[in-house]
């Protein structure tokens, strides 16, 4: 993408992730499951990319594949212009301190025999950024900071609500001072009223720290709401990359019209008017991806050229990125 | 009401647990027209799934105990049923279709012995008709090979597809009333959109009422035609689905709305947030179990805890003030 490199905190060229797949006695290698095969984006610093897709097609394994936290089968991804995947032992913990991650399920993700102290104070001695009692007084900041009263930190995980436990993990992600964190769909865990809590006190945190956010979601209007940029996955690739605006207004891919279509909007007086595309059948594994265009088995457009080659990753308009033969 | 399919009132339902007992249903009354679809919303733990439970008498007991009230289904009050009786309504006449397709169909058993199972119980078919209408139910819910695929395993099937196949079972014995318990909640979106699109399909050419137990406003919104919001054991306000998206009344569902951000927001702007959270029911409220949270809250909501009172045509509230004036209610 030809966009001044100044202001991209992060770069990711033509990731790869495959996971191995064996069997029999000998534990031969017989395929792979491509979690992640070839995906590009820039993110921007102090903004917001919105990660979209259903479940299975690789979203999260981007996320993770990004912070190293599984070594990529090919690719580069540059974080503050330096190359990841290059960097070993102490180097890579260094560069660790600035990309955080805040997980899905606030119930499965906190230790349950720490204290919230423990936890949120964790980050700091292991990456020794505060020592004794200064590590009790960053973690009361930290606590005031997503809106949890100081005086709980000596309580534990369970006497906390969902979204009071969110707070604790998005406390523990601040600690160290990142400038980049991804959110692995943190809020689908919660109930309605409390999502938009957990989404506000995102969004302000944002703007207070400047903080840059990989926010992955399947919640479409969510995404909407929060992302500057969005990228439409669709098992391991993406589909379809642009400004939230032009995506939601002028979606181009079919795969994107079908899942904002299916998208309930609250709203009787709208959903009567709604035109819904209504795709066909589940979505193929990956261990076995159609040849092509990975959405062709599904897609109610498809013409012979999508079985043959697949679709290049490229530029329509300004801006916009779609990976399908039959978009001009 | 004598034209109600299912007519609930005053039930009551509580849990006794080692920190107390827990309130979970306090006084539901509701009815249900023939063809109708009724949507019921709110959070988790606000008692909309132990509600529909009680009334299929589904509750473990202990700890649950259904307090008080009465489920007319057909002149016949389903909570002093026997045992014996509640069995043959239950899966015949209404049937349910809960949230997890993964767990709730029986893994060591194949899809076909699973369909055939209330078709021989309830409508006595023998073997080889039980067959024949399993292939037919599998067809009708648009699963490809039906035949063929009777003999697979749950495992063998996605969760959408198993989503479909708990719809056929549901649908087997031709029922009158289907509960939908959160049925597209654990779904993808375009799996979400093919199972309303089937719900909406079979309700036609079936002529049954539903029951559409979910969180999700925008799930409701595109299928029911009548909505009630439960928040702590209570229903809080109840309309026909227009007027409700229109006229929220209740401080809970205006906030419900206003939280969610909408797939065709126009413009971006910060998200209604309630705060708190929503209340455990330790002790039967006395007072709105909505004011710890409400930013209209006043002295009276304290005290004593609304009535459900029609504020229009077809309208319920249960709050002490009109939010549209600011002005109390008298």
């Amino acid at each position: 993408m030809s966009n001044n490199n100044a202001d991209v905190i992060l770069k990711v060229e033509e990731l790869k992730m495959y996971f191995p797949i064996y069997r029999g006695v000998f534990q031969r290698q017989v395929g792979a499951v491509r979690a992640v095969d070839g995906v590009s984006f820039n993110v921007y610093r102090g903004e917001t990319l919105g990660l979209v897709g259903e479940s299975g097609c690789g979203k999260s394994t981007v996320a993770r594949t990004i912070l190293q936290l599984y070594k990529a089968t090919d690719g580069n991804v540059y974080f503050e212009n330096v190359e990841l995947m290059k960097l070993r032992g102490e180097e890579l913990r260094q560069m660790r301190r600035k990309m955080q991650m805040i997980f899905q399920d606030p119930y499965a993700s906190l230790n349950p025999r720490m204290t919230v102290e423990q936890i949120v104070g964790e980050p700091l001695i292991v990456h020794s950024a505060a020592t004794g009692k200064e590590v009790q007084e960053r973690v009361e900041h930290l606590l005031e900071l997503v809106g949890l009263n100081p005086a709980f930190a000596t309580r534990y995980p369970h006497e906390f609500s969902g979204g009071q436990r969110q707070r604790i993990g998005v406390a523990r992600a601040l600690a160290l001072q990142p400038s980049f964190i991804v959110c692995d769909e943190p809020i689908s865990a919660l109930d309605v009223s409390i999502q938009a809590q957990v989404v506000n006190l995102l969004e302000e945190l944002q703007e207070q720290f400047n903080l840059t956010y990989l926010f992955i979601a399947h919640d479409l209007s969510m995404v909407r709401h929060i992302s500057r940029h969005v990228a439409v996955m669709y098992l391991g690739v993406i589909v379809e990359l642009t400004t939230r605006d032009e995506l939601y207004l002028n979606p181009l891919h079919p795969y994107t019209q079908a899942l904002l279509s299916a998208v309930p909007v609250p709203d009787p007086e709208v959903d009567v008017q709604h035109k819904r595309v209504i795709l066909e059948g589940d979505v193929p594994s990956p261990a076995n991806p159609p040849s092509g265009c990975r959405f062709r088995t599904r897609c109610p457009i498809a013409e012979s050229i999508c079985a043959e080659s697949r679709p290049e990753f490229r530029e329509v308009k300004p801006g916009h990125f779609v990976a399908c033969h039959l978009v001009k | 009401m004598p034209d109600m399919l299912l007519d609930v009132q005053g039930l009551e339902t509580t849990f006794k647990t080692p920190d107390g007992v827990v309130h979970a249903v306090n006084g539901v009354s509701f009815g249900l027209k023939e063809g109708e679809t009724l949507g019921v919303v709110g959070e988790s733990g606000c008692g909309k799934t132990v509600t529909m439970h009680s009334v299929l008498r589904l509750i473990p007991a202990p700890p649950g105990k259904i307090v008080a009230g009465k489920a007319f289904f057909f002149g016949q009050d389903l909570l002093q049923m026997s045992n014996e009786e509640i069995r043959h309504v239950r899966g015949a006449r209404i049937s349910m279709i809960f949230q997890d397709p993964m767990t709730s169909l029986n893994p060591v058993l194949s899809i076909g012995k699973q369909l055939a199972e209330p078709l021989m119980l309830h409508l006595g078919m023998s073997k080889k008709e039980a067959e024949n209408r399993s292939t037919e139910l599998l067809a009708m819910v648009g699963i490809p090979n039906a035949h063929e695929r009777l003999k697979d395993y749950p495992h063998q099937y996605s969760g959408g597809m198993r989503q479909r196949v708990m719809i056929a079972m549901a649908l087997s014995c031709s029922p009158q009333i289907l509960i939908a318990d959160e049925p597209t909640t654990a779904l993808d979106v375009t799996i979400q959109a093919q199972i309303m699109d089937l719900v909406k399909h079979l309700r036609n050419e079936l002529g049954m009422s539903i029951i559409w137990i979910t969180h999700d406003l925008g799930v409701v919104a595109g299928l029911a035609q009548r909505v009630m919001v439960m928040y702590g054991g209570f229903i809080i306000e109840e309309a026909d689905v227009k007027d409700l998206y229109a006229n929220p009344s209740h401080p809970y569902t205006i906030g419900l709305l206003g939280s969610l951000p909408r797939v065709d927001e126009k413009e971006r702007h910060r998200l209604y947030s309630i705060e708190g959270a929503p209340p455990v029911l330790y002790n039967k409220p006395t007072a709105c179990p909505f004011a710890p949270r409400c930013k209209w809250a006043m002295e009276r909501c304290w005290n004593e805890n609304p009535p459900l009172e029609p504020v229009a045509s077809r309208h319920n509230v249960a709050c002490w003030m009109d939010i549209k004036t600011g002005r109390p209610r008298s």
